[in-house]
C-alpha cells in the first residue's frame, strides 16, 4: 500500500488498469448509465434563451417615440441601454474611420440625415494616403527613431500600393477603438482586481472562461445584445482581447517587492500616486506584455468579428476565399500583419520612452514633429490637389488607391499554390489515407466507445496523482456538466481532435523550441515567426489544405497543428532560455554531452514553464478545432457554427460554448498546479 | 415668470411647426440610412450595390453592413439591418420563417428566378462516365465505388453543405431511397469548402457528389444535377412524408424589417417591385467571378448596362 502511494508510476499503472476494466465491462446501451449519464440539463440553453429573450425584448418596458413611424414604441430597457453602449462606440469607431477615409456619418451625428441629405458639401474629407504614411513614419521616428520609422513607412505604402487602403484603415480605425478600450479596461480590472480579493476571486473564473471559450460561440449573443456592425466586432474582441490584459496587470502587480512600495510611501505618496507612479511603472514589462498580447488578439479577431459585421480586411478576406482567390486572401493576410506588428512596436515604444525632464529647448526644437507633421499635411493635401487634374475617371492615385487598384502578385501565390498541389498531391494522398484509415478513426472510435464512468476514472485520477484531491474533484465537476448535456459523443470527438492536435503540436514545438533556443538569433527569428503566425489569419490556410487533404479529419489537425505550434514552440524557448547559464556550465564541467545536458538538465528545468506551454496549445488547439467547423467536423463546433442561424441561437451557443471551455480548464486545472509545485520543488519562479 | 411662458409658447410652437413639417414630407422617404447587408459570395455582394444604387437614384442614403448570412435574419427583425435581398428556399428558408414567427421581418416578394438546391455532379463526372445513368438517381446504385473517400468506410460520399442549412435532410433521404448501405453523408463546413472539394476533385479528375445550386458561379464550369423522385408539398421525413423526394424548385425571396415601409415607402415599393431572372443574377456574379472586378464596381457596371431593367421599377413608387 504504502508503495503505491509513494510511487507515481505505480499509481498510473494501477489506474489504467481500472480504466480498462472499466472499458471493457461496462455494455454500451444508452440505458446503462455506466455507458452515458442522462442529459439531466437538456433544458439549459432553452432556459438561457427565454431568459435572454425576456430580457431583450420584455423586461422593464418604457415608452419611446419613434419619429420614424411618429407613433410611441413599448421597447425594453435593457435594449435601449445595451443600444446605447453600441451607438457611442460606434461613434468613436466612425470618428477615426473618417478621418482617415472621409465620410458624413460624424456630422450626421451632430445634425441629422436629414440635414446632411440636404447639405451635400457637408462631407469629412479623407486623409491622403501619402499623409497617413508619412505621418506613420514621423511618428515611428518620434517614438523609436530611424528604424521604427522605416517599418512605420514601408508597412503603410505597402498597403497602399497593393490596393489594401480602404479596407486595412476600415480594420485599423476598429482596432485604434478595440485595442484601446481593451487595454484600459483590462488594466482597470486587473489593478480592482490587485486591490480587492473578493474582486480577484469573482473574476478568476469569469477569465478562465472567456479565455477558453471559443469566440463563436458568444458571436450571437453580442449581436442579440447590441445588434450587428463594426461595434458588435469591436465588442466582441474585447471580450476576446481583455482577459489576458487583466492576468497581466494582476501578475504584474503583485510581483512588485514589498520593498518598492514601501520607498514610495516612505516619499509620502498618496494611494494614487502610489498606483500610478510606482506600482504600475514598476509592472510595466508585464503590462506591456499584455498591451502585445491585446494587439496581437485584436488582430486576430479582425476575421471572426466580420462575422457580425466588422467592415475591413476581415470581410474581404471572407470573400477573396469564398472565390477560391487565395492570393488575394494572402495579401489580405499580409496587411492584417503588418498592421499588427507596426502597432505592436509602436506601443512598445511609447511606453517605454523616457520623459526627460531636463531639457531646456526651444519652441521650435519641443515641436519639431509636429511641425515636420503639418509640413506633410500640406504637401499631402496639395499633392492630392494636383492629383485631381493629372488622373482621369476620378482615380486619384494620390488621394486614395481605389480597392483592387494597386499592383498584385495574386498570380504568383496562386502559382505557388499550385505548385505545392501538382508537387505534392500524389505523395500527400497516400498518406492522408494511411493516417486516416490506420490512425485517426482508430482513436476517433477508440473515444468514443469509452464508458462515460471509464472517462471519468481516468481524467479524475490522473488528476488525483498529479494535482491531488481538489484537482481531481475539479475535473470531475467541469466534466459532469458536459456529460449532463445532450453533446457528450461530440464532446469525445472534439476531446479526440484536440488530443491528437495537442500531442503532434507539443512533439514539433518542443523539437523546433529546442534548436533554436541554442542560439541568439534563431531565437529572436523563432519568436517572430510565432508572432506573425498568431496574427495571421488561420481562414487562409484553410482552403489549401482542404484542397490537398479534402474534407477530412486530416485537413482539421493540418490546421489546428499549425496553430497549436505556436505556443508551444514559444513556451519551450522561453523555458530552455530562462536555466540559469551557470547551471549550462556546472553541467557540462560534470562532462555530460550535449544531448545529455538537454535531457537531465536543460528539459527537467524547463518543463515546469513548458507544460505552461502545452497548457496555451490546448486552448489554441480548442480554438482551431472549432474553427475547423468551416471545413467539416462532427463535433461540437459544427453545432456551435449551426447556432449562429438557430432558434436557440444563444443558449446553445453559450452552453456549447461552456462545454468546450470546461474541457480546456479541466486540462488547464491539472497542468497549472502541477507547474506550480513543481516550479516550488525546482526552486525557480 | 413672463419670460417662461414666452419660451414655454416658443416650444410650442417649434413643435408645431415640426410636427406640420414631418406631416408635409409624409409621404416621402426618411433620410437615414437604408441598411443593406452583405454577404460572402459574389452575386449577394453585387446584387447589395446594385440595390444600393437603386436606392441611391431615388435619393436615399444607403448603408452597407457584412453579415453572417444565417445570423442576418435575427438583426432585420431587431432593425438592425433593414433588408435582404437573398432569402434561399432550402438554405435561409429556415432562419427566415424562425425570424418571421418571432416577430419583426416580413416577406417583401420573391424574385422572378427560380432556384434549385440540389445534390449533384460536375459535369465532366458524367461525361467521364463515373456514373453511368445519370442524372437519373437510380444510377447511384451502382456507382457508389466510384465515389469513395478515406473515412467514408467504403461507400460512396455524399458531400452536403453544413448541417445548419437543412438538417438531416439528406441522410433522411438515402435512407428513404434505400442507399444508406452504399452511400454515406458527410456535411462541409461551409460553401468555400464545397467550392475547394469543387477545384480538387476537377485538378484530380475524381468522381464527387456534391451539394450545389443555381444560379451560381459553378454554372459556367458546367454542372449536372441529379433527379430524384419529385418533389410534393409533404414527402420530406420533417412534413411527416416517407422523404423519397428531390428538392423543390426553389423561391429566391426579398425580406425586410416590418417598419421599412412605413419609413421608406418609396425605396420600399421600387424593393418589392424589383425582381431578378436567373440571368441577370448570372450576370452579376460573372462581373466578379470571370471579369475580375471588384464588386462595387460590377453592381455600378452592371446598373449602367441594365437601366430599362431597373428604371421602371423605380417609376413604381413615384
Amino acid at each position: 500500500m504504502d508503495a503505491i502511494l509513494q510511487n507515481r508510476k505505480l499509481q498510473f499503472v494501477l489506474l489504467l488498469i481500472i480504466f480498462i476494466l472499466l472499458c471493457v465491462i461496462v455494455a454500451p446501451s444508452d440505458t446503462n448509465i455506466l455507458w452515458r449519464l442522462p442529459p439531466l440539463i437538456q433544458g439549459l440553453p432553452v432556459a438561457i434563451n427565454d431568459s435572454v429573450e425576456y430580457l431583450m425584448s420584455d423586461w422593464f418596458p418604457i415608452d419611446v417615440y419613434d419619429p420614424e413611424i411618429e407613433d410611441y414604441e413599448q421597447k425594453p430597457l435593457l435594449k435601449e441601454v445595451t443600444r446605447a453602449v453600441s451607438n457611442s462606440i460606434l461613434f468613436l469607431i466612425n470618428l477615426v474611420r473618417e478621418i482617415l477615409l472621409g465620410g458624413v456619418k460624424t456630422i450626421v451625428t451632430f445634425t441629422s440625415w436629414d440635414w446632411a441629405t440636404e447639405n451635400p458639401w457637408a462631407r469629412w474629407p479623407a486623409l491622403p494616403w501619402t499623409v497617413v504614411a508619412s505621418g506613420a513614419a514621423i511618428l515611428g521616428y518620434a517614438l523609436n527613431g530611424p528604424r521604427l520609422a522605416l517599418l512605420a513607412g514601408v508597412a503603410f505604402v505597402y498597403i497602399a500600393v497593393f490596393g489594401q487602403w480602404e479596407p486595412s484603415m476600415e480594420t485599423l480605425s476598429f482596432v485604434l477603438i478595440a485595442a484601446p478600450v481593451s487595454v484600459l479596461l483590462g488594466l482597470a480590472l486587473g489593478v480592482w482586481a490587485y486591490k480587492s480579493r473578493a474582486v480577484e476571486m469573482v473574476l478568476n473564473p469569469i477569465l478562465n472562461v472567456a479565455q477558453t471559450m471559443p469566440h463563436f460561440s458568444y458571436l450571437v449573443p453580442v449581436t442579440v445584445f447590441f445588434g450587428i456592425g463594426d461595434h458588435a466586432g469591436a465588442i466582441a474582441t474585447v471580450i476576446f482581447a481583455t482577459p489576458p490584459m487583466v492576468r497581466l496587470t494582476l501578475l504584474g502587480l503583485k510581483k512588485v517587492s514589498p520593498e518598492v512600495i514601501e520607498a514610495g510611501m516612505m516619499n509620502g505618496c498618496t494611494e494614487r500616486q502610489l498606483l500610478y507612479r510606482v506600482q504600475i511603472p514598476s509592472a510595466r514589462r508585464d503590462i506591456l506584455i499584455g498591451v502585445n498580447q491585446v494587439i496581437m488578439q485584436c488582430l486576430a479577431m479582425t476575421v471572426i468579428a466580420s462575422f457580425i459585421g466588422a467592415k475591413g480586411l476581415g470581410h474581404n478576406l471572407l470573400l477573396a476565399l469564398n472565390q477560391l482567390r487565395i492570393g488575394q486572401a494572402l495579401e489580405l493576410g499580409i496587411c492584417i500583419v503588418l498592421i499588427a506588428v507596426v502597432l505592436d512596436r509602436m506601443s512598445l515604444a511609447w511606453a517605454n520612452k523616457q520623459t526627460d525632464y531636463f531639457a531646456d529647448l526651444s519652441f521650435v526644437e519641443r515641436h519639431k514633429f509636429s511641425l515636420l507633421f503639418l509640413a506633410v499635411f500640406i504637401t499631402g493635401i496639395v499633392l492630392a490637389y494636383f492629383g485631381t487634374f493629372f488622373f482621369k475617371e476620378g482615380l486619384n492615385y494620390l488621394y486614395l488607391i481605389p480597392h483592387n487598384k494597386g499592383i498584385t502578385t495574386e498570380w504568383f501565390w496562386q502559382a505557388g499554390v499550385d505548385w505545392v498541389w501538382d508537387t505534392f498531391f500524389y505523395v500527400l494522398k497516400d498518406f492522408n489515407e494511411w493516417l486516416i484509415k490506420s490512425v485517426l478513426l482508430p482513436i476517433k472510435s477508440a473515444y468514443l466507445n469509452m464508458p462515460v464512468v471509464a472517462t471519468f476514472a481516468l481524467t479524475m485520477g490522473i488528476a488525483y496523482i498529479l494535482a491531488g484531491a481538489r484537482s481531481a474533484l475539479i475535473v470531475g465537476a467541469f466534466l459532469l456538466f458536459i456529460a449532463l448535456t445532450e453533446w457528450w459523443d461530440r464532446a469525445l470527438i472534439t476531446a479526440y481532435l484536440m488530443t491528437v492536435g495537442v500531442v503532434v503540436s507539443t512533439v514539433i514545438g518542443v523539437i523546433v523550441g529546442s534548436l533554436c533556443a541554442r542560439n541568439d538569433y534563431a531565437t529572436k527569428f523563432m519568436l517572430t515567426v510565432c508572432d506573425t503566425l498568431q496574427t495571421f489569419p488561420s481562414f487562409i490556410y484553410l482552403i489549401p489544405v482542404i484542397m490537398l487533404f479534402g474534407i477530412t479529419d486530416t485537413s482539421v489537425l493540418f490546421a489546428v497543428v499549425v496553430y497549436a505550434t505556436i505556443p508551444a514552440t514559444r513556451y519551450t524557448i522561453e523555458g530552455l532560455r530562462s536555466v540559469p547559464p551557470n547551471l549550462h556550465e556546472a553541467g557540462s564541467m560534470s562532462g555530460v554531452n550535449r544531448l545529455q545536458r538537454w535531457l537531465t538538465i536543460e528539459l527537467p528545468l524547463a518543463l515546469p514553464h513548458m507544460m505552461l506551454g502545452v497548457n496555451q496549445t490546448v486552448v489554441f488547439a480548442l480554438f482551431m478545432v472549432i474553427i475547423a467547423a468551416m471545413i467539416g467536423t462532427d463535433d461540437l463546433g459544427q453545432l456551435i457554427l449551426k447556432s449562429l442561424s438557430d432558434r436557440h441561437g444563444v443558449g446553445n451557443g453559450l452552453t456549447l460554448g461552456l462545454c468546450v471551455a470546461f474541457i480546456g480548464l479541466a486540462i488547464d486545472q491539472v497542468i497549472r498546479t502541477w507547474a506550480g509545485e513543481r516550479k516550488k520543488a525546482l526552486g525557480i519562479g | 415668470m413672463k419670460q417662461v411662458s414666452k419660451t414655454i409658447l416658443a416650444a410650442v410652437t417649434a413643435v408645431c411647426l415640426l410636427l406640420s413639417a414631418t406631416g408635409v414630407t409624409r409621404a416621402a422617404d426618411s433620410t437615414s440610412p437604408i441598411v443593406i447587408p452583405i454577404h460572402n459570395w459574389s452575386s449577394q455582394v453585387v446584387m447589395a450595390y446594385v440595390i444600393g444604387g437603386i436606392f441611391e437614384s431615388i435619393g436615399n442614403n444607403v448603408e452597407y453592413v457584412s453579415a453572417d448570412s444565417q445570423a442576418v435574419y435575427e438583426s432585420i427583425r431587431n432593425g438592425d439591418v433593414t433588408i435582404s435581398h437573398e432569402v434561399w428556399q432550402s438554405t435561409f428558408g429556415k432562419s427566415f420563417y424562425n425570424a418571421m414567427a418571432k416577430g419583426g421581418v416580413i416577406d417583401a416578394g420573391t424574385h422572378e428566378a427560380t432556384t434549385l438546391e440540389e445534390m449533384g455532379v460536375p459535369t465532366w463526372v458524367v461525361e467521364k462516365g463515373l456514373c453511368p445513368g445519370l442524372p437519373n438517381w437510380e444510377a447511384l446504385k451502382d456507382c457508389h465505388a466510384n465515389f469513395t473517400t478515406p473515412d467514408s468506410g467504403g461507400k460512396g460520399r455524399w458531400l452536403e453543405g453544413p448541417q445548419s442549412w437543412h438538417g438531416d435532410l439528406m441522410p433522411e433521404r438515402l435512407a428513404a431511397l434505400g442507399l444508406s448501405d452504399k452511400w454515406v453523408v458527410k456535411f462541409a463546413g461551409g460553401a468555400d469548402a464545397l467550392w475547394a472539394e469543387l477545384a480538387s476533385a476537377k485538378k484530380e479528375g475524381r468522381g464527387t457528389v456534391i451539394f450545389n445550386w443555381t444560379p451560381n458561379f459553378t454554372d459556367a464550369d458546367g454542372f449536372t444535377f441529379i433527379e430524384f423522385p419529385e418533389y410534393f408539398e409533404g414527402c420530406r421525413k420533417a412534413d411527416g412524408g416517407d422523404g423519397k423526394c428531390g428538392s423543390p424548385k426553389g423561391w429566391l425571396k426579398k425580406a425586410a424589417n416590418y417598419k421599412f415601409p412605413k419609413t421608406h415607402p418609396r425605396a420600399y415599393t421600387a424593393f418589392s417591385q424589383l425582381s431578378f431572372t436567373t440571368e441577370q443574377i448570372g450576370q452579376m456574379a460573372a462581373l466578379v467571378d470571370i471579369d475580375k472586378m471588384d464588386h462595387k464596381e460590377a453592381g455600378t457596371k452592371w446598373l449602367a448596362d441594365n437601366e430599362n431593367v431597373w428604371k421602371p421599377w423605380i417609376e413604381a413608387g413615384m
